[in-house]
């Protein structure tokens, strides 16, 4: 849960006096808060956590994170269904049923 | 040497290790904090790597574990009342209560959402103003800034039927508390680099000059592990205790400014009670005064908690590092991510759930 995830700023919009963007995590695309980063320009990377950016990141590094999380199934366990998640370890085939 | 091919760069991976093994003269015990970090660490054997008697210890590092039983159980209560629509992120949801979790209210019909971002959950309260909508603002320092900027946009765009139920808590503390238990064995850190992205690393010098000991802020990512270990035991064996960020991409001196501010103006210190550990003063967050009507212990004012721990689960001594969760005789026999008796044993990030994923058949097998 403390994981920061990079990725790619597409478009930057303000909403509520609040700047928001429209970030890549390798092809997942999520709205962020980028309020803590203000100075950040589309095509820049930033680390994010839980919708909000908290750090810039350099192409690279960002790059390699993310070659990494995918493979180890982080992207999925960030972005997936956690209703989904957490009835495949309770041994369900959805939600709904008890313990 | 196993799993190294699975490693991001094998060849960097290696050099790494040799290094540590070459300056490697006696057994050392670090601990890591995070519990990403103890999951890589455990997926990836790079505990099972290292030279003889350096030894990983896995901290309390997961946020989900080492949220107070009080908390969740109130949380459950909360969620159960027709009312409300109770958000969390999906790491929350099977993790145990006195009686029951999230999951199983949702299943029983309780309104239960997984939301991305507590932000998510604003927006859910803007667009149902007869419902109350409660987010569950739990985690260290990485996530506050995320349920501080939410209660602030809560109260600034005058969202009177959402509230926070905050339980945040904070690593230096828990480092110090630590350090000073009488069984501690720890001798060195590997800090939570996400952390220390909104912190900074300030907090840590005092910690590193009071008790004698390395901290080196560190990664996730297997090669980021090795690295931090690396520079640990070089200083464990030069005999220094320094502050070192071993994760400059991610992480600045400074940590985020802007954050940081905000973390000031919606939270207040307190002392924080971790499950499993006990209470450590000044190592929580609370909403401060300001933001009182926007807390959700104060909006239902839940009473009536009977805590109650499974008798036989050592979880609190596995987020101590008193314990590794294979030598819990209960550990993948009565307790498994199934039938979890502990909170370790279900979280992405808890030491239980790590060796049960990634060690279950050498560990249940051999015993």
């Amino acid at each position: 849960m403390c994981l920061a995830v990079p990725g790619r700023v597409l478009s930057i919009t303000e909403a509520d006096q609040t700047l928001m963007a429209e970030v890549d995590f390798g092809g997942v695309h999520k709205q962020v808060c980028l309020q803590y980063i203000p100075d950040v320009r589309v095509d820049e990377y930033v680390m994010v956590h839980v919708g909000f950016a908290i750090q810039r990141l350099d192409e690279q590094s960002a790059l390699e994170t993310l070659a990494n999380f995918e493979k180890l199934g982080i992207l999925e366990e960030e972005f997936g269904d956690g209703f989904a998640l957490a009835a495949k370890q309770a041994g369900q085939t959805q939600a709904g049923g008890s313990r | 040497m196993k799993y190294l091919d699975e490693f991001s760069n094998p060849e960097l991976a290696r050099k790494l290790l040799d290094q540590i093994h070459a300056a490697t003269t006696q057994p050392w015990a670090m601990m890591e904090v995070c519990g990403g970090q103890t999951h890589s660490i455990i997926r990836h054997g790079i505990d099972q790597l290292l030279p003889e008697g350096v030894e990983m210890i896995h901290g309390p590092g997961c946020p989900v574990c080492v949220t107070p039983l009080e908390i969740i159980d109130k949380a459950l209560a909360i969620a159960e009342r027709p009312e409300v629509i109770f958000c969390s992120f999906g790491d929350m949801l099977r993790v145990p209560g006195s009686q029951k979790d999230l999951f199983t209210i949702k299943s029983r019909g309780g309104d239960v959402r997984v939301v991305y971002s507590p932000l998510d959950a604003l927006k859910l309260a803007r667009e149902n103003p007869d419902r109350e909508v409660v987010f569950f603002g739990i985690g260290f320092e990485t996530t506050a800034p995320a349920n501080a900027m939410t209660v602030y946009q809560a109260k600034r765009l005058n969202v009177p039927n959402f509230t926070l139920l905050v339980s945040h808590v904070l690593v230096p503390p828990a480092i110090a508390a630590i350090m000073e238990s009488p069984t501690c064995r720890v001798q060195a850190f590997l800090a939570a680099g996400h952390v220390c992205s909104v912190m900074g690393t300030a907090e840590y010098p005092p910690l590193t000059e009071k008790y004698q000991v390395p901290i080196v802020v560190t990664g996730f990512e297997p090669l980021d592990i090795l690295e931090g270990i690396r520079r640990t035991v070089v200083q464990l064996e030069t005999g220094r205790h320094e502050l070192e960020n071993a994760y400059p991409r991610a992480v600045r001196a400074e940590g985020n400014p802007a954050a940081m501010e905000m973390l000031r103006d919606v939270f207040d210190v307190t002392d924080r009670s971790w499950r499993g550990i006990g209470m450590i003063p000044g190592s929580g967050w609370k909403l401060s005064e300001r933001y009182a009507d926007f807390d959700a212990e104060q909006r239902f004012q839940v009473t009536d908690i009977h805590t109650d721990e499974s008798p036989i689960c050592r979880s609190g001594e596995v987020l101590q590092g008193l314990i590794k969760p294979h030598e819990c005789a209960a550990f993948g026999k009565e307790c498994t991510p199934r039938n979890p008796l502990g909170a370790t044993m279900v979280s992405s990030e808890g030491a239980c759930a790590a060796y049960y994923t990634y060690r279950r058949l050498e560990l249940v097998d051999a015993r």
